[in-house]
């Protein structure tokens, strides 16, 4: 059993907390730039510049890509053989979340659902957490804004309409969320499950790396698909028309209950922040 | 992509009334910022009668909450936030002088006709593009409802605030048209 103290996943949440926000990852930046070239609409283009210069100002002086600097989403991935010591898993996250807002000049947005007070520190934070093997903490913190959390929707689906049903939910889906997710944006959804675990997995999978190849050839294809009739839509960055609304649509699936078809589609947008830590 | 065009604020009637859906505009001036929690008590004031903290009278809203300021800055990061949220609110600003909003993302129909009946427009900044958009504000106060912190309505001084007319005073919304030309069925 190996024994880790949870201040040290306090450090690595207050540290991802500043660097999530202010430093765009590499494949969205190379997905601007390949939006900049491909991109027909002028004003797409002027846009995807005006993102690129964003995420420079933001990674040079230390200041958040955008003003909404999300509620705090952290996955930690236990490994079984570890045992945290030194206070309570949520707690260190919290309170790593409150250091790393306060310290880092980022937006409070969290509040009570009915009387909208705010915690004025970000927290609570939401952890996901799923035990697995192996004698190393994962941790991965992804903040997410709320204009793209509003797009989000799960669905439960009748099991008849198979694969169609899904994919035109999909579709439809961004097509109604229009320009209000700041497109271009990164499409998760997932397939299966229980409604619950549809939305975990849909979130999870707008970590993965853009332009990275689904591992199950038959989602590869769905995702291709995908791509192609989301964009056609011609919303654009923006949405305010062009070739370029998604930059990637990440599949995942479940299997799920014979009566059932769950859908979650989760939708973020382009600042995309994730940053992970190993303990 | 047209000629940018420079606006001062407050906007006049006559200002407003020659913008098109689709022009890029170069603000100058001065934004007031309100989301949907300061919207709620502005609009309380005005169904009680009561007078509003600011010169709405060709007042430019911006829907912002910005990210603190760093020490030795005016503010943090500062991009629109989604307008639709503001919907409910809209139309009765604009009858008491509201001639502008800054946000993103489509507005509910009523909200379009009532900029036609009121003579009011509403302008997109790019969502999300919050760091660049801060170097355009050169300086913020706090006018009302501080408690709501980020919510709080601040008067900004903006200098060269770039934004596109999403809907005129015609009935026009980019997002349809825009769509519409790159759209393939």
């Amino acid at each position: 059993m190996r024994e880790i103290d949870v201040a040290e996943i306090t450090e690595a949440v207050r540290q991802m907390s500043q660097t999530a926000n202010f430093d765009l990852g590499k494949d969205v930046i190379r997905a601007f730039e390949w939006g900049l070239e491909t991109e027909e609409s002028a004003t797409g283009k002027a846009i995807f510049k005006a993102l690129i210069e964003n995420a420079m100002i933001a990674r040079d002086e230390k200041v958040p890509m955008c003003q909404d600097t999300g509620f705090s989403v952290v996955f930690v991935d236990m490994g079984q053989d570890v045992h945290l010591v030194g206070g309570s898993l949520e707690a260190a996250i919290n309170e790593g979340v409150r250091r790393g807002y306060e310290e880092g000049f980022l937006r409070k947005s969290i509040c009570d659902p009915f009387t909208r007070a705010n915690t004025k520190d970000n927290t609570p934070a939401v952890v996901i957490t799923q035990i697995v093997d192996g004698d190393r903490v994962k941790l991965i913190m992804a903040p997410k804004g709320g204009g793209s959390e509003n797009m989000a929707r799960v669905t439960m689906l009748t099991p008849s309409g198979g694969k169609k049903a899904v994919m035109d939910f999909i579709v439809q889906r961004c097509q109604e969320a229009g320009s209000n997710p700041c497109p271009p944006v990164i499409v998760g959804a997932a397939v299966g499950g229980t409604p619950e675990k549809a939305a975990i997995l849909a979130k999870r999978a707008l970590l993965r790396q853009i332009g990275s190849q689904n591992p199950d050839p038959e989602l590869a294809e769905m995702e291709a698909e995908l791509m192609t009739r989301i964009n056609n839509l011609g919303m654009g960055p923006q949405g305010l028309g062009g070739r370029n609304y998604a930059l990637a649509v990440h599949l995942d699936k479940h299997p799920c209950h014979i009566a059932t078809l769950p859908l979650a589609v989760q939708i973020c947008c382009h600042a995309s922040r994730h940053k992970e830590t190993i303990l | 992509m047209s000629q940018i065009i420079k606006l001062a604020t407050p906007l006049t009637e006559e200002a407003v009334s020659l913008l098109k859906s689709g022009d890029q505009v170069s603000i100058s001036g001065v934004l007031y910022t309100a989301r949907d929690a300061a919207h709620k008590r502005l609009v309380d004031l005005l169904d009680q009668g009561k007078p509003l903290p600011f010169d709405i009278s060709g007042a430019v809203i911006y829907y912002v909450g910005p990210s603190p300021a760093k020490p030795g800055r005016v503010v943090g990061s500062a991009g629109p936030t989604t307008s639709y949220r503001m919907d409910a609110y809209s139309e009765l600003l604009m009858e008491v002088g509201m001639k502008g909003m800054i946000g993103k993302g489509k507005r509910a129909p009523d909200v379009v006709d009532a900029m036609v009946k009121h003579k009011a427009v509403y302008f997109a900044a790019i969502g999300g593009a919050a760091a660049l958009i801060a170097r355009s504000i050169k300086s913020v106060e706090i006018v009302a409802y501080e408690d709501l912190g980020p919510e709080a309505v601040r008067r900004m001084v903006v200098e060269d605030f770039q934004a596109v007319v999403i809907n005129d005073v015609h009935g026009a919304d980019l997002y349809q048209m825009g769509q519409e030309k790159y759209r393939i069925a």
